[in-house]
């Protein structure tokens, strides 16, 4: 495994802050609910995170909530996927433009 | 393995990060988001090889965890009415905030196996324990948090106050939690633990309660940079760099999202958070004057029939009376008729911004006839007739003049600059906010009283009949 800590994870803190920052600048409003479900989305990465939770968990306490987390986390992503999608499929340009 | 576990995760962190990017534009937004699903489903595969993964036992739970909570959210996510969308966001960010919070105790639960007397600090290094405390009360707060905003917005929890001087609540709250946060990292005991992740569930509680169904989207929104954050803390808990990338795009961007929606409804995120909206009335707002005029839905269609340029606001009623299909038929009918029609769509029409451009794109409006608040604002004048359909506060021109009004200074469209101004409206009541209309009492203002769909539904067929 990659070795994550000190001034290393402040970096990539830092980068990841900017990118995030950078990437949504130039959002229009009509994106913007989409956005933020497509945003919610991706930190539904958590369950990824909650499973190497529940993988080493030990006691049954931490098997439960472990167990829970990454019920959570697995909610968290497929819905937001879901919604997300459902909203984009939807926008679409006037036809006399698109022929 | 771990090579390609790795190599897993650095991908889902690029096609994250990508996808975000595509989803800037109506063009490509829909790749971005299967982009980011790709990226999602090659990290999910991948860390079932994960090397720190121990015991089928776990690997079991693993899978039926995933298949429980996914099956929920895939049957849910599906069923979904769009006018629902702000609080379902609500709902999977809360769950999203409480796993991140469940990682947290988990880590910090483990802590607490080494020998009497170490300190969860101790075991588990001074930079880990505190972010996993830190990304624990975060994501609690999230949790509870969003689930209060989802209810709220639901309207199954009507109340906006939980006790008296809720502020001091808060503070004491908070007070409380830090305190068991700096218990639990002393001691290696499992209760401060548990009684430190109840504190942080209650303070979300107690945080949300107090505030306005108006101003419930800049809170999801904040709620949910809060959750990437605290997810972002927890990839560094778990030396997992996806984790921290991707929760820390999230947390960034969904920063800067909540402060473009705050300003959009000329709200400091501080006035939202600490204060209730329309709870305590504006003392110097002024009686509106004049009277309602009305007029009924065939005399509306004529005027709309042989304008020249018509510009329509929508709002959330619309929505609320799915008459938006409806309308769009009209619309259709008035453009055969060479009118030039446009939708003006103000920043927080609906329940949050761009809510009431995914409503209209579900009745089939192309999205080059919708324009921002600022791209049309100039052009109000000059337009012959604009219609208004279940907006109310985002066209009252008291927040341009009335210095008393507790919307003062919030950027309206200024639809009172066109020649004629339709307002269809349910009944005389005031808005979402609670706040008078002075629109409705205006010399050029004419009231279409009725059920949305059943006034469109006459607009149509007079306009038909053109």
């Amino acid at each position: 495994m990659i070795e994550v800590s000190g001034f290393v994870a402040l970096y990539v803190f830092m980068l990841a802050a900017v990118a995030g920052y950078e990437v949504i600048t130039r959002v229009p409003v009509i994106l913007h609910t989409p956005l933020m479900s497509g945003s919610n989305f991706i930190h539904g990465i958590v369950v990824v995170g909650a499973m190497v939770s529940l993988g080493v968990a030990e006691t049954p306490l931490e098997q439960l909530i472990g167990f829970v987390a990454v019920l959570l986390g697995a909610a968290n992503a497929v819905g937001g996927y879901v919604v997300t999608e459902r909203m984009l499929e939807m926008f679409k340009r006037s036809k006399k433009e698109d022929g | 393995m771990g090579l390609l576990v790795q190599l897993s995760y650095f991908l889902a962190a690029v096609l994250f990060i990508l996808g975000l990017k595509a989803m800037s534009s109506p063009v490509t937004a829909r790749k971005g988001v299967m982009w980011a699903g790709v990226g999602m489903v090659l990290a999910v595969v991948a860390t079932l090889f994960h090397p720190y993964i121990e015991g089928v036992t776990n690997l079991v739970l693993i899978a039926v965890a995933i298949a429980i909570g996914g099956a929920f959210a895939w049957y849910t996510a599906k069923r979904v009415q769009m006018t629902e969308m702000p609080q379902m966001v609500a709902v999977y960010n809360g769950l999203g905030g409480g796993a991140a919070a469940g990682i947290a105790a988990v880590s910090l639960l483990k802590g607490t196996h080494g020998e009497d007397g170490t300190s969860v600090a101790a075991a588990l290094g001074g930079d880990v324990a505190t972010l996993a405390l830190l990304g624990g009360v975060i994501g609690s707060v999230a949790f509870s948090g969003s689930m209060v905003a989802w209810a709220k917005l639901d309207e199954r929890l009507k109340r906006s106050t939980l006790v008296e001087n809720h502020q001091y609540w808060n503070i004491g709250l908070a007070a409380l939690t830090a305190l068991l946060a700096i218990w639990a990292f002393n001691t290696g005991f499992g209760l401060p633990i548990l009684l430190f992740f109840a504190a942080a569930l209650a303070l979300g509680v107690f945080i949300t309660v107090p505030i306005g169904g108006a101003d419930m989207p800049v809170v999801i929104s904040l709620f949910n940079a809060l959750t990437g954050l605290a997810v972002g803390f927890k990839g560094y808990v778990l030396g997992n760099l996806a984790l921290v990338i991707a929760g820390t795009v999230v947390g960034a961007s969904g920063m800067l999202l909540t402060f473009l929606m705050a300003k959009a409804m000329n709200r400091s995120l501080a006035n939202i958070l600490f204060s209730g909206f329309g709870a305590a009335p504006a003392a110097g707002e002024s009686e509106a004057e004049g009277e309602m005029k009305e007029v009924g839905p065939e005399d509306a269609a004529y005027m709309m029939g042989y304008a020249d340029r018509v510009i329509v606001v929508p709002g959330y009623g619309l929505a609320v009376a799915q008459a938006q299909h409806k309308l769009w038929e009209m619309i259709e009918l008035l453009q055969r008729l060479d009118v030039d029609v446009k939708f003006a769509i103000h920043p927080v029409a609906g329940r949050m911004p761009g809510h009431m451009n995914v409503l209209l794109a579900e009745a089939g409006v192309p999205y080059d006839l919708i324009y921002d608040m600022e791209e049309i604002n100039e052009e109000f004048e000059g337009t012959d007739v604009v219609l208004i359909i279940g907006a109310n506060d985002v066209v009252n021109p008291a927040a341009r003049e009335d210095e008393g009004s507790p919307i003062y200074g919030m950027p309206i469209l200024n639809v009172d600059y066109a020649e004629n101004v339709l307002v269809v409206k349910r009944g005389r009541g005031a808005g979402f906010s609670g706040v008078e209309n002075k629109l409705f009492f205006r010399d050029n203002t004419r009231m279409v009283f009725g059920d949305a769909q059943k006034v469109v539904a006459e607009m149509v067929q007079t306009v038909k009949g053109i």
